[in-house]
């Protein structure tokens, strides 16, 4: 097999490059911060009797939650702060279909440049 | 700009040919993976608590400890014998292909950079609330942590893992003071376990919340496999490796049921799952002002540490990926005099100051786990690959893990019940990732292929892998 030799890349393609690498993490990593994307499904399950007993805390509990700042009050909020687990079907299965598709590509493409690769190296000898 | 051409293991700097240099050991390999790791117990794990109550945060630290065994014992055999820098992604290139390879990279530097904001931003956080001062911001003490670490980082790799392994013991030993003051092996004086965790709050949300829980019970390990990105500077790669990674494993084992068991006994769940600081807080709930102090310290120095690795191992993946021309070959260059990969350490750095200031703790943590995962699933498949394409007795291993292929499985296995747990929390942001990752790989495929040499792509002295 005839060996590959690469065009070398000008240093204004490298510029573009490295550009469009960091847009592209930027974008992936800062895009679903802004859209608000991330983070749980989470909200406060509120009681009218603030109590530690309403709050299910016993009494070794409500003394560490004393000695660390808080009353009933100001213990709410957090207590019952719950998840509320809800299996989004459809955004499930777009998400296990994007994933497969993704390795799939990745291993069949992969492979495609590895056979080049064992071919030169090999071919050579 | 200086023209550095890269041959090889080597660049070549003004006709001098620079390398990394060989002077690691497996003290060093401990310290880089402990000490990105050991912040972990300090904060992260904590949240699984909130996700599934605390009996889910320890059933998460034993089957994730699996998961990262299983990481562990892969890594060694597959890096004991390619043994170059950026770890798992010159496995991908001699295993798998340059595709797969430029993937591995970038989720490394992912995991690692946003690893490093998530320490930097616990630093901050943690120097503001013990300050209390009203007015007072993290920011500066973030971005004080992530510039003087990085100029650590470009001054030599020696110097940088010497402080990490001094930094990292110093707050392992905290946490092995702070179990054995307060009486591990008796309830009710210090410790109350068992008024605490009760049959009617251990699982709050059933086992959905254990599988939930998994999201960050990820964080006790994530980074272990960090060890390999050293390859190439440790003096024995075949023994070191093994060695500093499995003994690294076994600390963060311990140092996990330790964290747990303490804490757990003393704060109630829904605290311990939203806490910053659990065991500083529990440092506190102790009443000792010495042992409050040192968890403090503590705190800070497992932060440092992680961070300080973090920049070495993102900086050593981007360094790779400049080497082999699958980006400009610009970031290939090693300094001169102090041998670093300082261009990549530079570049890396407005990313991580960038992110510190626009993402909270939660959301950069997630994102190194999330980049984490697709990499252990990745080297579920490479393992496989691996010894089938060189089986046992082709080439020289360093180390042969055994049980193959039982690791592999539970890898996987758990890889898919991670993801899982994310699309619980995260799974908008999952898609979104997974997005980035097809589109830059089809933009490596179709466009920046090109400028890679073929054959070097295989430095290996290796026969031909079979099937090929």
């Amino acid at each position: 097999m005839a060996r590959y030799t690469p065009p070398e890349q000008s240093k204004a393609g490298q510029v573009l490059d490295i550009a469009v690498v960091v847009v592209a993490i930027f974008v992936a990593l800062w895009l679903p911060l802004k859209l608000g994307f991330a983070g749980a499904a989470k909200s406060i399950d509120a009681l009218d009797a603030k109590t530690w007993d309403a709050l299910g805390q016993n009494a070794t509990m409500a003394s560490i939650w004393e000695k660390l700042g808080y009353t009933p009050e100001t213990a709410h909020d957090i207590i019952q702060n719950r998840f509320h687990y809800i299996i989004d079907w459809p955004t499930l299965i777009i998400m296990a279909i994007v994933l497969i598709a993704y390795f799939v590509f990745l291993f069949r493409a992969s492979d495609k440049e590895y056979r080049e690769v064992i071919n030169e190296k090999f071919d050579d000898k | 700009m200086t023209a550095a051409v890269e041959t090889g293991q080597t660049t070549t700097i003004h006709g001098d040919r620079v390398s990394l240099l060989r002077v690691l050991g497996p003290a060093h390999v401990w310290a880089l993976g402990v000490g990105i790791v050991l912040v972990g117990e300090f904060t992260g794990w904590n949240f699984s608590a909130d996700k599934g109550g605390a009996l889910a945060a320890l059933i998460v630290c034993w089957v994730v400890g699996l998961l990262y065994t299983s990481v562990a014992m892969i890594d060694s055999e597959v890096t004991s014998t390619v043994a170059a820098a950026g770890g798992q992604y010159a496995q991908a290139k001699h295993i798998v292909g340059p595709l797969m390879a430029f993937n591995v990279a970038l989720f490394l530097v992912f995991a690692y950079t946003m690893l490093e904001v998530s320490d930097a931003i616990l630093l901050g956080d943690t120097i503001v609330a013990k300050a209390g001062v009203e007015g007072l911001t993290h920011n500066s003490f973030i971005a004080a942590t992530i510039v003087v670490l990085a100029w650590l980082n470009y001054r030599g790799v020696l110097m940088t893992l010497n402080v990490n392994f001094v930094i990292t013991a110093i707050a392992y030993v905290s946490i092995v003071i702070l179990f054995f003051s307060v009486s591990p092996w008796t309830q009710g004086a210090v410790l109350k376990l068992n008024e605490l965790v009760t049959p009617a709050n251990a699982l709050p949300y059933g086992w959905i919340g254990v599988i939930a829980a998994f999201q960050f019970g990820i964080w006790y390990y994530l980074g272990i496999e960090g060890t390999t990105q050293a390859a190439e500077e440790v003096r024995s790669p075949a023994r070191s490796l093994p060695y500093g990674t499995m003994a690294g494993m076994i600390t963060l084992l311990i140092a996990a049921a330790m964290t747990w068991y303490v804490c757990a006994s003393l704060m109630p769940w829904e605290y311990l799952g939203i806490t910053y600081y659990p065991l500083w807080d529990a440092g506190k709930l102790t009443g000792s002002p010495l042992l409050e102090n040192l968890l403090f310290i503590a705190t800070l120095l497992a932060a440092l540490a992680s961070a300080n690795g973090c920049i070495n191992d993102a900086a050593r993946a981007w360094f790779s990926l400049g080497r082999d021309r699958y980006l400009p070959s610009w970031f290939s260059a090693v300094h001169p005099k102090y041998r670093t990969p300082y261009r990549s350490i530079l570049f890396l750095l407005p990313i991580a100051l960038a992110f510190a200031f626009i993402a909270d703790l939660n959301q950069a943590i997630t994102f190194s786990i999330l980049s984490g995962v697709l990499q252990y699933t990745f080297m579920s498949i490479n393992i496989m690959m691996f010894r089938k394409k060189w089986p046992l007795g082709s080439i020289r291993r360093g180390y042969t893990h055994p049980f193959h292929p039982l690791p592999a499985i539970v890898l996987f296995c758990l890889c898919m019940v991670t993801f899982f747990a994310i699309f619980l929390g995260f799974g908008s942001q999952l898609i979104a990732m997974t997005v980035f990752y097809f589109l830059i790989s089809l933009w490596f495929h179709f466009y920046r292929y090109k400028f890679v040499r073929r054959g070097d792509q295989f430095s290996m002295p290796w026969p031909k892998p079979q099937g090929y």
